[in-house]
């Protein structure tokens, strides 16, 4: 297996405060690796800093063998790596297929000058986005909701929907930021089933996930953090082994599932 | 999506107008509308999609027109080449005034535009020969395309619906193709739009240059129009007015810029005839204050604009989105 993406050292302070404090790790190729901790933990700062919309005080972010220091978000985009939020960032007003083909941004090539004199839907490159964006559609369950707007999808739905958009474009490595969040349990094993299967495909995924659940099934490797710091890294059964992270993140009285 | 039977309807409407008000007076004021809703179309690219404002714009229409003027008469260029020029300019300044400025938030396009506008209008007023101060620059020759020469206001109005017409079919394409879509997902969600992998900063550039570029040539195709140019017409007052139609056209729709210049070019003319009928010896000064509570009329009452009377659809999913500009969150949180 080849190392994808290498997180060295990465530090990133809030007003004095760590937010992330000297995180290590490594994501292999066609690996689903967990970040999980309790609020506050720093796992989406630590989503932030990988995709450029935060610049680390110290350490270093290698993909595919190249440093991403100082690439702009969408410079890193189009290195190969997309991502997903938390709180929903979806094109609200745009309907479903628009937001997917808008995920595929970086497949395409027509400017602005080119934009103006093209008839809607005519050319080539964008008959083929927009197929590629429906057969993604299907896939990740929103069959027949392609001409709906967004904001029209109920919660669980529109988080399948940005995971396809950050999909559209084709990354190499995916950041999911809580994709069972709002989910209903069998949205949430339907989920599950389809990472496993996008991984089988070669793709690899950093996950932020609270379900535990969900997490053990489908991580390879998971890393869990408190209060910005690494406290364990290790497969699902080591993890929940681990005596330490019972503790500090789980509490006395709760086992992890 | 733009229905095809409406737009050919309108367009018949417009082509059989001239014939119907035999006036032109009437007709003027038609050009003049067409004119403005060029400029308009631009400035709904650049606020309705890629959420920026410009309170520049009349500089813009200003600097086409000084361009057109001066290069077609000191330099004697041809018409159609002063046109060209006038629309290449304003695309410069526009791109060295947006390139440091877009890269910050919001705001800083708007007060850059602003400080611009203000600017380019002391140097029409004082700049000597070149620009004939505040008397302006007389003897502009009409356009001439290919041995058609345009010196008469009927000629005119049909190049101006052609313009027209172009450049709305242009800009609906705009919208629906790759780049269009990338305009309005920075809109909706400016983080969401980077990680796509979307360069914001050049999108947005490219958005405020084409608004300056078709400002230019409104402009350019004013001073061949009126064949006299002076710096009244293109001040911050202006400006304003155009942002006004914008808005109360209403932003991303495509009728909206030509509801819009003609409600405001209307309003305008009547304004200036009841305003001192009401306030004895008030000048044009107040139309301002009735624009300014006309513009808070319709941001109460129909906050998408006037466009939303042709296509109510789209404009009541926009009226009523839910929170999609919340963006910040996205960096904030653990």
């Amino acid at each position: 297996m080849e190392v994808l993406l290498e997180v060295e050292g990465l530090t990133r302070y809030f007003g004095g405060v760590a937010a992330v404090k000297e995180i290590s790790f490594q994501v292999q190729e066609a690996e689903i690796f967990a970040l999980i901790g309790p609020n506050g933990a720093g796992k989406t700062t630590v989503f932030n800093l990988i995709t450029g919309l935060l610049a680390p005080d110290a350490g270093s972010v290698v993909f595919e063998g190249k440093s991403l220091a100082g690439l702009k978000p969408h410079q890193i985009a189009a290195a190969g790596i997309t991502r997903t939020f938390q709180n929903l960032q979806l094109f609200g007003n745009m309907t479903v297929l628009e937001n997917v083909m808008a995920g595929a941004y970086l497949k395409g090539r027509t400017g602005f000058l080119k934009s103006l004199v093209t008839w809607p839907g005519s050319s080539r490159e964008e008959k083929l986005i927009r197929r590629e964006a429906l057969a993604l559609i299907d896939e990740v369950g929103l069959a027949g909701l392609a001409g709906l707007p967004a904001a029209a999808l109920p919660f669980g739905r529109q988080r399948l929907l940005e995971i396809a958009r950050a999909l559209a474009s084709g990354p190499r490595l995916v950041l999911l930021d809580e994709p069972a969040a709002g989910l209903n349990s069998a949205e949430t094993k339907e989920l599950a089933g389809y990472l496993k299967r996008l991984r089988e495909e070669g793709k690899s995924m950093l996950l932020v996930e609270h379900d535990m659940e969900t997490v053990m099934e489908v991580a390879d490797r998971i890393m869990v953090l408190n209060s910005g710091e690494a406290i364990a890294l290790g497969t699902p059964a080591e993890i929940q082994a681990n005596p330490e992270v019972i503790k500090a993140y789980l509490g006395e009285d709760e086992r992890v599932a | 999506m733009l229905k095809k039977a409406l737009v050919f309807a309108v367009l018949i409407f417009f082509l059989v107008l001239p014939f119907l008000i035999r006036s032109n007076y009437l007709l003027g004021m038609l050009i003049v509308t067409g004119l403005y809703s060029i400029i308009v179309i631009g400035l709904g690219i650049l606020m309705g999609y890629a959420g920026q404002v410009s309170f520049g714009h009349a500089a813009f229409f200003g600097l086409g027109s000084y361009t057109a003027a001066i290069l077609a008469t000191s330099c004697g260029w041809p018409t159609p080449a002063a046109l060209l020029a006038a629309m290449a300019l304003p695309g410069l300044v526009a791109a060295l005034i947006g390139r440091p400025t877009l890269k910050l938030k919001e705001l800083y396009l708007a007060l850059a535009t602003l400080a611009f506008g203000i600017l380019v209008h002391i140097l029409f007023n004082e700049g000597g020969e070149i620009t004939g101060g505040p008397s302006g620059l007389a003897g502009i020759p009409y356009l001439s395309l290919g041995g058609l020469v345009f010196d008469r206001d009927i000629e005119f109005y049909y190049l101006v619906l052609a313009v027209v017409l172009l450049v709305s079919l242009a800009v609906n394409n705009l919208i629906q193709s790759r780049t269009g879509r990338a305009l309005r997902a920075i809109r909706e969600s400016e983080h969401a739009a980077q990680t796509a992998g979307m360069d914001t900063s050049l999108l947005k550039l490219q958005a405020f240059v084409f608004s300056a570029v078709l400002a230019g040539l409104a402009g350019g195709l004013y001073a061949f129009y009126v064949t006299f140019i002076s710096p009244s017409p293109f001040s911050f007052h202006m400006s304003v007015q155009f942002v006004l139609m914008a808005v109360v056209g209403g932003l991303g729709t495509f009728w909206g810029p030509l509801q819009g210049s003609g409600l405001v070019v209307a309003l305008g003319e009547a304004l200036r005839w009841a305003v001192p009928l009401v306030i004895p010896g008030a000048g044009g000064e107040y139309q301002i204050i009735f624009f300014g509570i006309i513009l808070v009329l319709v941001m109460i009452f129909r906050p998408a604009g006037l466009g939303s009377l042709l296509s109510p659809q789209v404009n009541q999913e926009r009226a009523g989105r839910p929170g999609g500009r919340e963006v910040d969150g996205g960096v904030a949180g653990g």
